[in-house]
């Protein structure tokens, strides 16, 4: 009986003690809290202002340069009146092409190899270690290096600079971010989705397609606006895979040229009327990098909710 | 005629159910008695022994209750039945399980056509989560290459009636399946199951994260189903066992303690351990 009073006693006097640290605790818990809050959003607004300003120059001062002219035109003689200074039509449409067969060859693999990764090889194997390990050492991989694998491996082998170097380099940056983020994506698509699939008899390539992988597109989706993003401005592998031009698309294995390139040349000109049309030209490039991203996510958004029609 | 999961033998060979070679089909298959007869099975996580020696016999179209506490193998049993369980990394087992009189851990069987034959739902409702109802009931039609649209729509509404769920989605066929209620989610996933047509539908724990309304909704399923096909249902509650099953196995520890008529098991249980579970002294 006695023990039992001491008991309850000690008992309440741990309840009193709790709710009076708890107490003392509380106005400091809110002061960090808004020390928490005030230093992210000063965090926000550091990532955010030199990206601000950034984008504002570029149309502050490339909106002006943007004309028919410089949309259709390939590029005049170097150090021409505005007139005569020609376009960048020729590194539009490189970029254009460079950029889409480097997705046409980057995507595919990217999003097998992060299938492979997330739903086929096993987390404790040797190969997908090996793999998962590679890939992010691709990740890093500074671009010129890509460059010179390209040039190494088409351009000296088929004797021309070409678009098909430059979009072999390109797909190879753009594989890993592919890879990782497909991978990543699908880890999260709960196991029990699999499990009904595999428990209806559905052979396990189609519940993968057909259900994990839709379960997750918009996520992969991201993967791969990111990874067109990153190598639509990228400079360094195209010097030594397309080299440039100021001529329009032949051929595949032959010179072309890309914004990011024009941008680099039209800068290093000493003449206002080639920096105004690089302002340009750099303006463009967002825009194209925008639209791209912005078409991929209607597409998918609209396909979201297609019911009644699972194409197989 | 000797028949395979309802099949006959050369129309298992056709459908790819049975990988034999022509020749062979004559094997002398003893006469189907048991819907379901398990002989000597053994389970295993990797070195860890789930399943010890099983031994059960189950009648066509019965509901049998697997009870039993916590971590006894009830759910790595059923997963054996339709070779869902060595889906998990590191899971084997080993031993005969005959559907009808073919033995599903057969070298020449194929697994994925045992899961079209045996149909499963699980503790948790899944629908597909960018699928529509529609397309959450005739997915496994549709991704096992069935392309005739009047066959599909037929069979759609008929599991879903089956399922006791028409009546409250027939006009929102085509909104998500991840919309409906929990309750109504399972029975969606149980109409999933019913499309493939299965003859044996094993439950795992199928109502215990609904409330008591739709458990007794899915309940009275279980007894109108029964007139179609053959039920194991494994469940924590022993009530529900009681209510809805006409046979009950208990498991204790991977093995399987006891076995008869619900009635018997629960009123007069033979094993001293069974009773003690019955009767709440542990568990």
């Amino acid at each position: 009986m006695q023990g039992k009073t001491a008991g309850q006693n000690s008992n309440n006097n741990n309840k009193q003690k709790i709710h009076d640290m708890m107490s003392k605790h509380s106005n400091r818990r809110k002061t960090v809290d808004k020390i928490v809050s005030i230093f992210s959003i000063a965090c926000v607004l550091a990532a955010i202002i030199p990206l601000g300003s950034i984008l504002l120059e570029v149309i502050k001062n490339g909106a002006l340069a943007i004309s028919l002219q410089l949309l259709t035109q390939p590029p005049g003689a170097i150090g021409a009146t505005l007139e005569d200074s020609g376009g960048i039509a020729p590194a539009i449409q490189g970029t254009l092409i460079v950029v889409g067969l480097a997705s046409a060859i980057g995507i595919p693999i990217g999003i097998l190899a992060g299938i492979y990764l997330s739903e086929f090889g096993s987390s404790t194997g040797f190969f997908p270690h090996a793999v998962r390990l590679f890939n992010d050492v691709l990740t890093g991989l500074p671009s010129v290096v890509i460059g010179i694998v390209g040039y190494i491996t088409i351009v000296v082998t088929i004797g021309s600079f070409s678009v098909l170097a430059g979009a072999f380099s390109l797909s190879i940056i753009m594989i890993p971010i592919v890879v990782r983020v497909t991978e990543e994506t699908l880890k999260i698509v709960p196991n029990s989705i699999r499990e009904a699939g595999y428990s209806l008899g559905i052979s396990r390539w189609k519940i993968t397609l057909f259900v994990v992988l839709k379960s997750a597109k918009s996520g992969v989706l991201t993967g791969i606006v990111l990874a067109i993003s990153r190598i639509a401005g990228e400079t360094a592998p195209l010097i030594m895979t397309i080299l440039g031009t100021s001529l329009f698309f032949t051929n595949f294995d032959k010179p072309i040229d890309a914004l990011p390139l024009r941008i680099w040349r039209l800068a290093s000109q000493p003449y206002d009327t080639a920096h105004s049309e690089g302002w340009g030209a750099a303006l463009l490039l967002i825009i194209i990098v925008l639209i791209a991203s912005l078409v991929l996510r209607l597409l998918v958004q609209r396909k979201g909710f297609r019911v009644k029609t699972l194409h197989v | 005629m000797k028949k395979i999961c309802g099949l006959t033998i050369d129309e298992a060979i056709h459908d790819r159910l049975l990988k034999v070679e022509p020749s062979k089909k004559d094997r002398d298959y003893d006469q189907v008695l048991y819907k379901v007869s398990i002989r000597n099975l053994d389970g295993w996580f990797g070195t860890k022994q789930v399943l010890k020696n099983i031994n059960l016999d189950i009648k066509s179209n019965v509901a049998t209750a697997i009870i039993g506490p916590s971590g006894c193998g009830k759910t790595t049993l059923i997963r054996c039945l339709n070779r869902m369980h060595e889906m998990t990394p590191g899971a084997t087992a080993k031993g005969r399980v005959m559907i009808d009189d073919i033995d599903i851990y057969d070298k020449a069987i194929d697994p994925v056509i045992i899961k079209r034959r045996v149909g499963m739902v699980f503790q948790k409702p899944n629908p597909f989560p960018t699928m529509s109802i529609y397309d959450n009931v005739a997915a496994g039609l549709k991704l096992n290459g069935i392309k005739d649209k009047r066959l599909i729509n037929d069979i759609v509404e008929e599991s879903l009636k089956d399922a006791a769920l028409w009546d409250e989605v027939k006009n929102e066929l085509d909104k998500p399946g991840m919309g409906l209620s929990g309750g109504q989610q399972q029975r969606l996933c149980i109409a999933r199951a019913l499309a493939m047509q299965p003859e044996v539908l094993l439950m795992d724990e199928p109502t215990s994260a609904l409330d008591p309304i739709a458990s007794s909704k899915i309940e009275e399923l279980v007894h109108e189903l029964k007139k179609e096909l053959t039920i194991i249902n494994v469940t924590h509650n022993m009530t529900q066992a009681a209510r809805v099953s006409d046979f009950t196995a208990f498991m204790y520890l991977g093995e399987l303690i006891e076995y008869g008529p619900t009635d018997q098991i629960f009123k007069n249980p033979q094993k001293e351990l069974t009773e003690r579970y019955i009767s709440g002294k542990f568990g």
